[in-house]
């Protein structure tokens, strides 16, 4: 049983990856850029729902909308001010002034809420729920992030697919050039990008942080990184690619650490990115790309 | 048909073949030397107190390391968030034959330089090993494989355990310690987990760490101005027309990506001989992003703008105090704001204006000149 | 010796089920200039990359000078004498027109990465021999003056004359020109007219190009191949190909 309760607890962390890695990947795909600050947008909006919750007692989800519209107004706004003025620039600058932007909101956090640890309240107290006389028990939250998770992909897909913005989106991400002159406003394409996977990032957070009950300013950082390696490991730019990553990867970190050394998952983890990226550079979904000569 | 004479050609190939790399070189070294031999005058006069004389140890880490993330950054082209996992190697595995060989071996000096080489040994191995697949991919992907190994490197050192006592070397791997409890008398541990290694001896001194920055600033100068460092500089610059011109593309990949994480192994040499304890999480990939500042902002590719940067950035925290809980946001702020002057569009226009106007002033000039 | 440069046979590539080229033949004797032109699209650029090992071809096969080159990478490619510019210029923009030329030169002379970091007599000997090739090639193409710019600094049409130095300091036995007038004005199409001549007479050498300008291509070119939708559609001397109504018609539609 114990085997059933490490695959059940990788794929609630699966799922939260999965979320994770919808904003990385989405905006790879369609603004052809690694936003490294996602993972820390992710623990802004963790943040502002501790202080929503934690200090001034307001109602859960209420908090979590208010962290989504933070997240989204901050997304947009890192994209309006640091990432679209570098839109013809190289990609190593572009990667450069994202990485700043990482290190600018873990520092901006460390500043106003201090290096400490705080204890993140359990928002949506939910009971965990005991199968197989009790031999098999599965925490609330799990299963609230395992739906949440296929709710938004299946929400995405749909958007992408159905409107006239998924359609453009679309667009932008096949060639730019072509978009913009088939009458797609590409830099709205990109902001509205920016917006959907930062209000994601809000709800990332409140399941990751649920989860570990744990915050601080570096919170975002690594888990972000895996979230983009979940990313490229289902193929970069593709949703269910992003779903697969994710539950793939949590589940191989649950289970590493449960069987090998919790010290080593993240290791392992990493392991497992540069064994993908050596076999098959594209993910499991992603599709070949040949540089034009 | 070529009417233009002989002689100012071969005087002209004479002025850019040789001299321009050369006089950078050579400028950088004048500049190392007269910051030593200053210094050197100020300790002599007792003008340097015992924070100053650890913080000139700590500029030559710091210079050393962005020296060896500029080679990869501004003659490579790639970007890796790796190098502190080369400094971590290159700093334990001297570290840990400086603490094994204490007894063996009774001149510090040789000591240490057995360790150095070790450190760089290591850490060039580990660079070409990882440079195998790694070099195979390019921009946001590699930064990220090569963030990946930085933290595959920490993990793995987190759980690692050796320890010795009369009858010789013990270790152990993960938190199972079976091996080393069979430990017996004088039973001394040199790198325990995640409390990382201690009872180094400090065997870093300032003058050891100027000549390692100079022989590192003089084999990237040599380096990059030879025929490896052009090929590299080729692929760096556009990569179809190198594979087209015959250039091996991953032959000149990997050997300067070895010599850059080779460098990067004696700055943590350097490090792991300065302090008497450290911890393989000091060179997580904040370490490597600390790295990249100084090379931004010392101007990708300047091998001096990347030394001044270097202390520059390790030097003025440590003298201004207020300025130390600011110091990484103000690193943040620097990344952008240089990689927004260089891009953005705006700014571009900006300098090509202040360059027209330069321009003029100078024609204004040699013609005013002429005049009189 | 045969007098033979280069000869394709049966060449074809599809991607994704889409021909690109199909059943491609050509044969090119030793000296010749010859031409390769079709309407946007046709495949040219295509045949470029299968010649040069950028693609692998599906079928057919490449034999230059004797030696079976099909398949080889790009790297080989060179090695064995092709050497090529591109459509849109690809210079190493960063580095000055001499280090340009010395990357040309790289595989003709030799030594270590550790003779270089070490500076050793090898190295300047060496390093004075290519620098003084890498003049001489210069002063051919009038850059001389130019070496210690930066190459993306040089004005649009020598940065072309740059990238076809650069190729020949490969020592190819073959010149592939892919749309070298591309985006000149008549004046500079004039002079690069003069260039290739000059190419051609200095070095003796075999070349290939595509072009769209006619002009040009009537100015140096003795033979023409034309391409169209990736099949050859007509062969021969370049007047009586460019006089074939079924060319015209490719060109202009009807």
């Amino acid at each position: 049983m114990s085997f059933v309760s490490y695959l059940i607890a990788g794929i609630g962390l699966g799922s939260i990856y999965a979320i994770m890695a919808l904003g990385y990947t989405m905006v790879y795909g369609i603004a052809k850029m690694l936003n490294f600050a996602h993972g820390d947008v992710i623990m802004i909006g963790s943040y502002v729902i501790f202080l929503a919750v934690g200090k001034a007692n307001l109602n859960p989800y209420l908090s979590i909308l208010l962290a989504m519209v933070f997240c989204t107004v901050l997304g947009v706004t890192i994209e309006r001010i640091a990432y679209r003025p570098l839109r013809k620039a190289a990609t190593l600058a572009v990667l450069i002034t994202a990485i700043g932007m990482s290190y600018f909101l873990q520092n901006i956090a460390l500043l106003l809420f201090g290096a400490d640890t705080k204890s993140f309240p359990d928002v949506f107290g939910l009971p965990a729920i005991r199968f197989a006389d009790g031999r098999l028990t599965i925490p609330g939250i799990t299963i609230l992030t395992i739906i949440t998770c296929i709710v938004i992909i299946i929400g995405l897909e749909l958007f992408i697919n159905r409107t006239k913005q998924g359609q453009a989106m679309l667009a932008v991400s096949e060639d730019r050039g072509a978009a913009t002159l088939m009458g797609v406003n590409v830099n709205s394409t990109i902001a509205l990008t920016f917006a959907i996977g930062s209000a994601l990032a809000a709800i990332a957070g409140v399941l990751f942080c649920a989860r570990y009950q744990a915050l601080n300013p570096y919170t975002g950082a690594i888990p972000g990184i895996k979230a983009f390696t979940a990313a490229v490991f289902g193929g970069i730019g593709s949703i269910p690619g992003a779903f697969i990553g994710g539950l793939l990867l949590g589940i191989i970190e649950s289970l590493s650490s449960a069987y090998i050394s919790s010290e080593l998952a993240n290791a392992i983890v990493f392991g497992v990115l540069v064994l993908v990226l050596l076999i098959r550079p594209t993910g499991i979904l992603g599709k070949q790309i040949q540089e034009k000569v | 048909m070529f009417k233009k004479n002989d002689s100012a050609s071969k005087a002209l190939l004479k002025k850019t073949a040789v001299t321009k790399p050369t006089k950078s070189l050579l400028s950088t070294l004048a500049m190392l030397v007269i910051f030593y031999v200053v210094c050197m005058i100020l300790e002599a006069a007792g003008a340097i107190s015992f924070t100053i004389q650890n913080l000139l140890i700590d500029v030559c880490i710091y210079a050393v390391a962005a020296v060896s993330l500029n080679l990869c950054l501004g003659y490579l082209g790639e970007l890796s968030l790796g190098h502190g996992a080369f400094m971590s190697l290159g700093a334990f595995s001297s570290a840990l034959f400086t603490n094994l060989t204490r007894d063996t071996i009774e001149s510090d000096f040789v000591r240490f330089l057995i360790g150095l080489l070790i450190g760089i040994l290591v850490a060039a191995v580990f660079g070409f090993l990882i440079g195998i697949p790694v070099l195979r991919l390019n921009g946001d992907y590699l930064a990220i494989v090569t963030l990946g190994f930085g933290e595959i490197v920490k993990g793995i050192l987190n759980v690692t355990y050796v320890g010795y006592d009369d009858t010789g070397v013990y270790w152990s791997f993960i938190s199972d310690r079976t091996g080393l409890d069979t430990m017996a008398g004088n039973a001394k541990m040199v790198i325990n987990g995640a409390k990382g290694i201690t009872g180094t001896s400090k065997l870093s001194t300032f003058t050891g760490g100027m000549v390692i920055l100079i022989i590192a600033v003089v084999i990237c100068g040599f380096l990059v101005n030879s025929r490896t460092g052009r090929a590299s500089a080729a692929i760096r610059d556009n990569r179809i027309a190198a594979e087209s011109v015959g250039i091996n593309i991953t032959k000149y990949k990997m050997i300067t990506f070895t010599i850059s994480a080779a460098i990067a192994g004696s700055a943590g040499v350097l490090y792991s001989h300065f302090l008497s304890s450290m911890t393989a999480v000091k060179f997580d990939f904040n370490m490597s992003i600390l790295l990249l500042v100084f090379v931004v902002l010392g101007g990708i590719g300047s091998f001096k703008g990347a030394i001044i940067a270097a202390v520059l950035l390790t030097a003025l925290p440590e003298l201004l105090r207020g300025l130390s809980d600011y110091r990484m946001l103000i690193y943040a702020i620097l990344l952008i704001v240089m990689m927004l002057l260089k891009w953005a569009p705006k700014s571009i226009e900006l300098r090509e204006k202040l360059k027209q106007k330069n321009e003029r002033y100078r024609v204004k000039r040699s013609l005013e000149k002429k005049e009189s | 010796m045969s007098d033979t440069m280069l000869e394709v046979k049966n060449l074809g590539i599809s991607f994704g089920g889409l021909v690109a080229v199909d059943d491609f033949n050509i044969t090119i004797k030793k000296g010749e200039l010859f031409g390769l032109i079709g309407p946007n699209g046709a495949g040219k650029t295509t045949v470029f990359n299968l010649l040069t090992g950028v693609y692998k071809p599906d079928s057919g096969s490449i034999v230059l000078d004797g030696t079976d080159i099909t398949g080889m990478s790009p790297i080989n490619v060179n090695k064995a004498g092709i050497a090529r510019t591109f459509q849109n210029i690809r210079l190493f923009g960063d580095l000055s027109v001499l280090d340009n030329v010395k990357i040309g030169l790289h595989n003709q002379y030799s030594y270590s990465t550790l003779t270089g970091i070490l500076r050793l007599p090898k190295y300047f000997r060496v390093e004075r021999e290519m620098n003084e090739k890498a003049m001489e090639l210069l002063k051919v193409f009038d850059l001389d003056l130019s070496a210690s710019f930066l190459a993306s600094n040089l004005p649009y049409g020598d940065q072309r004359k740059l990238e076809i130095a650069r190729a020949l300091a490969t020592n190819p036995k073959l010149l592939l020109l892919d749309e070298p007038a591309a985006g000149m004005n008549p004046n500079e199409t004039e002079e690069l007219m003069k260039t290739i001549q000059l190419v051609r007479e200095q070095f003796g050498m075999t070349i290939l190009l595509i072009e769209h300008d006619m002009r040009l291509v009537a100015g140096v070119c003795e033979e023409v191949t034309v391409l169209n939708f990736g099949k050859i559609l007509a062969h021969g001397p370049t007047s009586e190909v460019l006089a074939d109504p079924e060319v015209v018609k490719a060109y202009l539609g009807e």
